[in-house]
Order: C-alpha cells, then sequence, then structure tokens
C-alpha cells in the first residue's frame, strides 16, 4: 500500500511533519513563558492574557486562519512588515502554515505546562534559594525539570493538533500541491475528485500511524520521567 | 555567634514583633502552634521580608528596612532544614547533597562529602532518589545537603516533628554531633521542650507574636510564670552531669555536685561525658531532714528558693541544688505541713523509672577558647 504513494502523498506527509514539528517546536519556549506568567505572575492584564491565550481554542479555526491572513498576509501590518524589513513571507507558505499550526495549538501547550507548574512544590525553590541559587538557576534546576513531564504532555498535543489542522491552515495558506498542502487538506482534495477514494484512505491510515505513534512515544517518555521521579 | 533579631511582620490577623538576641551554640525558637516560629525563621532565612525591623548575625545585617538593605536569601549562607526535608525529587540523594556545593566557589566550602555522608551514617543511600527514603533518612539528607552549602549559620524548623518517637531518638544524636563537631551555630525550632532541653542551651520563648523570654534553657524552664506559652503541663529542670558509669545493671549512673543520679538504659554514653538531663516537676519529691529508707535512689541535697503557686492545689517549690535550678511540684498541703520556705535545707528526691528515653542527651563539648574571641 505504500509502495503505492504518489510524489504528491509524500510531500503532504513530509510537509505534515515539517510543519507540525517546526509549529510545536517554535512555540513551546514561548509556552513555557505564557504559562509561568499566568501560572506565578500577579500583575495587571493577566485574566486578559489568559483569555486571549486561549481564544483560538473557542473559536472557528477559519476565524483564526481569517484574521492571520489580514495581519500576517503580505498586505497585513506585520506580514507587510516581515517581508520589507526581513525578507519573510509567511502567507501561501509552509511557514504559514506553520505559524497557523503552532497558533492553533498554542493553548493545549500552554494549558498543560501551567498545570505542571502549579504542581510544583515552591517549597522546593525556596529550598534551593537557601543552598545558594538565584532565581535562574533555581528556574534552570529544579522548577524547568519539574515542568518537563507536563511540557512533554504538551508538546504532543500541540503536534497533534498541529497534525490535525486544517480550517485556519486552508484560509491562511491554501492548499497547494508541494507547498502548503498537509494531509487534512490533502484527503479533503481527494475525497473532491473522482477516484481519489484510495489515496484518501492510504493517507488517512497514515495519519492515524503518526498520530499513534506520537501517543505513544509521549507515554513512554512520560512513564520514564515519572519513575525518575517518583523512583519507583 | 551572635544573632539579633528585632522585626515586625503582619500577616493577615496575626502580627509578628519580636526582638531578642542570642549569643548561644544552640539557640531554641520556642514556642506552641501559631506563635509565629516558621514566621520568623524564614524572615531569618530570607523567604519573607519583614515590614519593618533589622537581622544581624554576628554583627552584619541581612535585612534592614530602615537602611533599604535586603540580602537576598541565596547570598545569606544561612542553611535551611525544613520540617518536611524538601528533598528534590528529581535528583538523586548525591545530588541533593550536592546541589549548594557546586554553587559555591572553592575557597567558601568546608567540610567534604565524605565526612558529611559519615557524621549522617547515610553512605549507602547515596544512589537512591528521595523518594525511596524513609522519613528519618530524609531529614538526615537534608541536614547533609544544607551543611554541604558550607552555611554559617543553620536554621532547623522542627525537624522531628514528621517522625515518630522511635525516628525521633534515632535522629536527636545526629543533630548533637552536628552540634558538637562542626561547631556551627544553630537555630532550633521546636514545640517540644524534651528537644529544646536536649539540644539548645539559650531559648527565646514566642508567644502571641512576641519574644516573650529569652535566657539561657535551664532558667526559662525552670520559669513556672512562662507556662502558658511554653504549654507545659508542668515546670521542669535541666542539669548538667558526669557519667560516673554506664550500663552496669542496665542503668547509667551520673555524678551531679548535689549526689548521684541513676537514669534507666545503657545510652551508649562513656564515662566521663558530660550530659544534659531533664527532670520534670512533678517527679520532684522534697523531703526535709534525712528521709531514711526509701525506694528512692536519686537524693539530691538542695535548698529552697521559691514558692510560686501554679494552679490549686499545687506549689511549684524552686530549689537550688549545687548551682543548679530543680522545680519540685507538690500539694500545698504538703509545703505546709513541711514548713517548706526560702532558705530551707532539703533533700530532692527523683525515681529513676521517671526518666524517658528522651530525657537523657549529650551536652555539648565545652566551646574552644578561639570560639570566644
Amino acid at each position: 500500500m505504500f509502495a503505492a504513494l504518489t510524489p504528491e502523498e509524500w510531500e503532504a506527509i513530509h510537509l505534515s511533519l515539517r510543519v507540525a514539528s517546526v509549529a510545536m517546536l517554535a512555540s513551546t519556549p514561548l509556552a513555557i513563558l505564557v504559562a509561568w506568567l499566568l501560572a506565578r505572575g500577579r500583575f495587571p492584564g493577566r485574566a486578559l492574557l489568559d483569555g486571549v491565550v486561549h481564544l483560538p481554542l473557542v473559536m472557528p479555526p477559519v476565524v483564526t486562519g481569517y484574521l492571520l491572513l489580514l495581519t500576517f498576509g503580505r498586505r497585513g501590518p506585520v506580514g507587510h512588515f516581515l517581508e520589507s524589513t526581513f525578507g519573510i513571507v509567511l502567507a501561501f507558505r509552509w511557514t504559514g502554515a506553520a505559524l497557523a499550526a503552532a497558533i492553533m495549538g498554542f493553548p493545549l501547550l500552554v494549558r498543560a505546562i501551567r498545570l505542571s507548574i502549579e504542581a510544583i512544590d515552591p517549597g522546593l525553590e525556596s529550598a534551593a534559594s537557601t543552598l545558594g541559587a538565584n532565581r535562574i538557576v533555581v528556574f534552570l534546576s529544579i522548577s524547568l525539570p519539574l515542568m518537563l513531564p507536563g511540557i512533554l504532555a504538551g508538546a504532543v498535543l500541540s503536534f497533534a493538533r498541529a497534525l490535525g489542522e486544517f480550517g485556519a491552515t486552508i484560509t491562511f495558506v491554501g492548499n497547494i500541491p508541494g507547498i502548503t498542502q498537509t494531509i487534512p487538506t490533502a484527503i479533503y482534495t481527494y475525497t473532491q475528485i473522482p477516484g481519489g477514494e484510495l489515496a484518501a484512505l492510504r493517507l488517512t491510515a497514515i495519519a492515524i500511524v503518526i498520530a499513534f505513534a506520537a501517543l505513544v512515544l509521549s507515554e513512554l517518555i512520560t512513564r520514564r520521567f515519572g519513575r525518575r521521579m517518583l523512583g519507583s | 555567634m551572635t544573632i539579633a533579631v528585632d522585626v515586625v511582620r503582619k500577616q493577615g490577623p496575626f502580627t509578628l514583633s519580636v526582638a531578642f538576641e542570642s549569643a548561644g551554640r544552640v539557640t531554641a525558637l520556642f514556642g506552641r502552634s501559631g506563635a509565629g516560629k516558621t514566621t520568623l525563621v524564614n524572615l531569618i532565612a530570607g523567604l519573607s521580608r519583614p515590614d519593618s525591623g533589622r537581622i544581624a548575625v554576628d554583627g552584619e545585617p541581612l535585612v534592614d528596612t530602615a537602611r533599604g538593605l535586603d540580602v537576598p536569601a541565596h547570598r545569606r549562607r544561612i542553611g535551611y532544614v525544613f520540617q518536611e526535608g524538601r528533598l528534590f525529587p528529581h535528583m538523586s540523594v548525591r545530588a541533593n547533597l550536592l546541589y549548594g556545593r557546586r554553587l559555591l566557589r572553592a575557597g567558601e566550602r568546608w567540610g567534604s562529602l565524605e565526612a558529611t555522608v559519615e557524621l549522617l551514617g547515610i553512605g549507602h543511600l547515596l544512589a537512591r532518589r528521595p523518594s525511596r527514603l524513609s522519613g528519618g533518612e530524609k531529614q538526615r539528607v537534608a541536614l547533609g545537603r544544607a551543611l554541604l552549602a558550607s552555611p554559617r549559620l543553620l536554621l532547623l524548623d522542627e525537624p522531628l516533628a514528621a517522625l515518630d518517637e522511635a525516628r525521633k531518638a534515632d535522629l536527636l544524636p545526629y543533630i548533637e554531633r552536628l552540634r558538637d563537631e562542626m561547631g556551627l551555630p544553630i537555630v532550633y525550632v521546636s514545640h517540644a521542650i524534651e528537644e529544646v532541653a536536649r539540644i539548645a542551651d539559650t531559648m527565646v520563648v514566642l508567644g502571641d507574636g512576641r519574644a516573650v523570654a529569652t535566657g539561657p534553657v535551664e532558667d526559662i524552664l525552670a520559669r513556672s510564670d512562662l507556662r502558658p506559652y511554653t504549654g507545659q503541663a508542668e515546670a521542669s529542670s535541666v542539669l548538667t552531669a558526669v557519667v560516673a558509669a554506664a550500663g552496669d545493671h542496665g542503668v547509667t549512673l551520673l555524678d551531679h555536685p548535689a549526689g548521684r543520679l541513676s537514669v534507666p538504659g545503657r545510652h551508649g554514653f562513656a564515662p566521663g561525658q558530660t550530659v544534659r538531663l531533664r527532670i520534670r516537676a512533678r517527679d520532684v519529691a522534697i523531703a526535709v531532714g534525712e528521709p531514711g529508707l526509701l525506694s528512692i535512689r536519686n537524693r539530691l541535697a538542695a535548698t529552697v528558693t521559691t514558692l510560686h503557686a501554679v494552679e490549686e492545689p499545687m506549689v511549684d517549690v524552686a530549689l537550688q541544688a549545687a548551682g543548679s535550678t530543680l522545680v519540685a511540684s507538690v500539694t500545698r498541703d504538703a509545703a505546709e505541713a513541711l514548713g517548706l520556705r526560702p532558705g530551707l535545707a532539703v533533700t530532692a528526691l527523683v525515681k529513676t523509672a521517671s526518666f524517658d528515653r528522651m530525657s537523657l542527651g549529650a551536652a555539648e563539648a565545652p566551646a574552644p577558647a578561639a570560639d570566644g574571641a
């Protein structure tokens, strides 16, 4: 069945993996920062930040995609700035797909990390400070390692969400084979053309395999870390 | 080592307003739950800051709100052992022990991993995770971790509170060794009078958010007027004595200038060693004149100093026994029948069976001369 994959299908799989990986890796550091602010920060506008972060979760994806197009499109304020200053174009490029996927997965990532931050006993951080660790050392040696299970769980969720991203992607970057066509948009295309059922099925099977592999991988990592933490 | 504290901190409806100064090797912060003990040690460690006031160790200010000075916790070099240990769950025991040490410059370190591990008997635990340690082992590792950060002062916040009686008795000798062998000044927080009597030389009694009394443990424990704050059911006294014989017939014999005492159990002391013994006031009887034939073997020659009516019908009789203060709790009727009055020579009697396992401990070695300089 896999031998029968057409170059276009391979292209879609490759692109999906690339988009999902980049979305996950690029958004994780920012998600850690935002989760930290939401969990520990005491500043005006915290509730607003919380709301904005969660918006992509509750808004129709197409709305998110359209807002992205308005903002990051070549004539949008940010898009225009990026192109004229750095020569970066996001609209109708795979990088734009990664941005859309990152934003759609962001609430899930922040949520998982925030829960793990809230589960950290602040007493451990105090203990580290009495042992001579400044705030940066405390964060790197105590807080971050204790957040790791949450970061991993969030990263897997964000990766899976990115793989499945459809509405925002198709609105923002379109569905151009070889350039912005990911597994979901490819499946959609194949279901729209006569005789495309087999190709759609093949990609569906592959999507399931990738999703399942991600789940197993995260379970293995979590279990490994869990055992190290609890020592059992 | 001196520690000088004069701070105010409001926490909701509770206001801590404490001023004291201590030059003791081991200073006990003593008080009931909610007296503000932990709040106070957190201020000393730098984990919270006072609304106003200052704290200085050896004359060096750690916080002084009037001058806008506040040394952050990580630069105070104050070791802190928490009630619940607070070991880092994602690190091995060895990594926990070395955590603070790795952050020091080579010139700031004293002691060594080997010596600390030896002192605390935790060599077999190094590769384990904290979750696989018992409560007593956790506290020993927490002690080692604090020591290896080479602090200039050690705060112990009820380090025994989470342990059962047997584990407490196991851990206490380690803390005594720490005090005697490391020469490190210690602030020991506790609400258990028997721990304070064994470990500390100076005592600060906290009550209602204030320091109600500060002084040598022997003097404070003998004061009947502090009972509402110490929460003691009765007064007690602490005697310092020298071991005469250890373990024969299951008794340890102690020499005190006022007489010989026998305490049940072997306790593992060597003859000639100085020990401290806590005696509850209700275990002390008073005889005027020669007691005659009596099963009570512990007899100390003493003089009545004061009588203090506590709660009907009991009277606390303070006695002077060759320089030590001893308190006896007797009924008012008995005190009248014996004609007890200040200056009267009496014999204090203590039943051997009334000593419990916690009441006897090693006294700290005499302070080396260099320490006083």
